[in-house]
């Protein structure tokens, strides 16, 4: 097994020596905007989210109800058939617990992320997000949660409509 | 083995497609297609290819996405940065390996998505020799025209004819976005813009989608399809760097379809090959690819085209379609839109623009700015 060297042969250089020019370099940033359709499927469903409601398709050929709604089924590749509102609740399904940042900085509060399906749609539809109100030691695969939701002004058609999902307590629906 | 093509989908063109997802509007080209072919693809089509590429799409690694809307959930599916032809030569090699007998084949565009089209072509240039000028990528497409207008004799009225040729096609062109019935004095007095290369030289871009199903002769048998054969394919590339490369003649398109040509057995392309679709995104392409693949000698394109030799009713029809000048720039689908008018026009089913008794056409992509990348497809009615 190599060893890792101590110091490494050469000039090191440090962030300040790029930043000042001291490195001969060239910088370009590509101009590269999108504005993506969200076409018919999830333009209903963004819709939906503002009035704090999830919705889904059917599929009658496969018996399903796809969530995401999609407008087509890639199971039986035929249109899909009817809207159909599904719960706000759900099971987690699988979740990790990030102690790394997205820039990988450390942090002391954890992020709990993870995958839940979704009441009323058919098995492994669901949709990947955070969960809130649990600890590391309560949170598991399994587990019933329910979505907390932003107040209705603050909405705008975007998943973060949904702030995370929490344990959905006893009698809840 | 014979490999054609059995069934043919297109959704689109239109200049933006707001209704509609990409995912959407490729299901309605890929639907089609399995309808014309007479294929359920979840059963009978054996594996899929889509031509993508990152930056058109706005998604990091495309190929994750390729599936739902081809019918390829949990099937063989691969992805090919390319033009439609390069995904059209993998999937007629994929059926000559013996390993499938039916591949379907998508290229799409969504570009109405991409709100900075010209940041992103002026990414593709070289980091150290060309990005430090910055300027409007297409100056590349003005250094090319002036090169070629000045070696070939071609003159800049010769690349107006194309334009009000493919533009008055395209009105015949049921899909077509930019059908319009421009004369040569519009477009020889449109303004300037890299210069010689004129405004309404220059293609506009347009959203659509197009998916091609292949099937060996045995398939195609079974499915008591008849195909269009796919007699020969080729592809090559230029040089990537804009000081090394010819800028005289499209060398890509001339090896590109070199390789076609051996596999089919061509031996005079302007005699046995009865029609083309050639890339047009610039009015001088048309004419510098037909000189290139054979089908014009060197310096006549232009003048083929000022006499009607290239017109729908003319000698050897080139872009019956509209081209993408008529039909739109469709990014990666262009080249495999040109393959799906052949065989259009081979079984007949060309409409308004049928021409009579063609039995041999070559369909030909560029990538586009600034690339020297071409693939060449040549189909025919009998095997």
């Amino acid at each position: 097994m190599g060893q890792t060297p101590q110091k490494w042969p050469g000039i090191e250089l440090s962030n300040d020596d790029l930043l000042n020019k001291k490195v001969t370099q060239t910088r370009y940033h590509p101009r590269a905007k999108f504005s993506w359709s969200a076409g018919e499927a999830m333009s209903r469903f963004l819709n939906e989210l503002k009035e704090g409601r999830l919705i889904g398709r059917e599929c009658k050929h496969c018996n399903k109800i796809l969530f995401p709604p999609r407008m087509f089924c890639e199971q039986c590749f035929k249109p899909t058939s009817k809207w159909v509102y599904i719960k706000d609740t759900g099971t987690i399904q699988t979740y990790s617990i990030s102690y790394l940042d997205k820039d990988a900085k450390r942090i002391t509060n954890p992020i709990y992320v993870g995958v839940v399906s979704i009441d009323g749609a058919s098995e492994k539809m669901g949709i990947m997000h955070y969960f809130g109100e649990v600890t590391k030691d309560t949170i598991h695969i399994g587990m019933k949660v329910k979505a907390k939701w932003k107040p209705p002004l603050e909405r705008t058609g975007s998943i973060l409509d949904i702030e995370y999902f929490r344990p959905l307590k006893e009698g809840e629906q | 083995m014979k490999v054609g093509i059995i069934g043919i989908g297109i959704a689109g063109f239109r200049t933006t497609t707001p209704e509609l997802s990409w995912k959407e509007l490729t299901y309605e080209a890929a639907a089609k297609a399995y309808q014309d072919a007479g294929v359920d693809p979840r059963k009978d089509v054996k594996a899929f290819v889509t031509c993508a590429e990152d930056y058109w799409e706005g998604f990091g690694i495309f190929d994750e996405f390729t599936p739902d809307q081809i019918g390829g959930a949990l099937r063989p599916v691969c992805t090919v940065c390319g033009d439609g032809i390069h995904g059209l030569a993998t999937g007629f090699m994929q059926i000559q390996t013996g390993l499938v007998d039916v591949v379907a084949v998508e290229a799409h565009s969504k570009i109405s998505d991409l709100l900075t089209y010209e940041g992103v072509v002026q990414h593709a240039l070289d980091p150290i020799w060309n990005k430090p000028l910055r300027g409007h990528p297409f100056y590349v497409a003005g250094l090319e025209m002036n090169a070629f207008l000045r070696a070939s004799g071609n003159t800049e009225k010769h690349c107006a004819a194309v334009v009000e040729k493919n533009r008055n096609n395209a009105l015949r062109n049921g899909i077509a976005a930019y059908g319009a019935n421009v004369d040569l004095n519009d477009i020889l007095t449109s303004e300037k813009a890299f210069d010689p290369l004129k405004k309404l030289e220059i293609s506009g871009l347009a959203d659509g989608a197009v998916v091609l199903v292949l099937a060996s002769d045995v398939a195609a048998k079974k499915l008591k399809r008849k195909p269009v054969w796919i007699k020969g394919v080729g592809w090559a590339n230029d040089s990537p760097s804009l000081e090394t490369r010819e800028w005289e003649r499209a060398k890509y398109a001339e090896l590109a379809a070199q390789m076609a040509y051996r596999i089919a057995k061509v031996k005079n392309p302007a005699r046995e090959i009865d029609f083309a679709e050639v890339d047009d995104r610039f009015s001088y392409k048309e004419l510098q690819h037909l000189e290139s693949l054979g089908l014009a000698k060197k310096g006549q394109a232009g003048k083929m085209t000022a006499n009607g030799d290239t017109a729908l009713d003319g000698k050897f029809p080139v872009n019956a379609s509209g081209g993408s000048l008529g039909c739109g720039d469709v990014v990666e689908a262009s080249g495999l839109h040109r393959v799906a008018e052949v065989a259009l026009q081979l079984r007949g089913d060309a409409g308004k623009r049928q021409l009579d008794g063609v039995k041999v056409g070559i369909a030909q992509s560029w990538r586009g700015i600034p690339t020297t990348s071409g693939a060449v497809a040549i189909m025919g009615v009998n095997q």
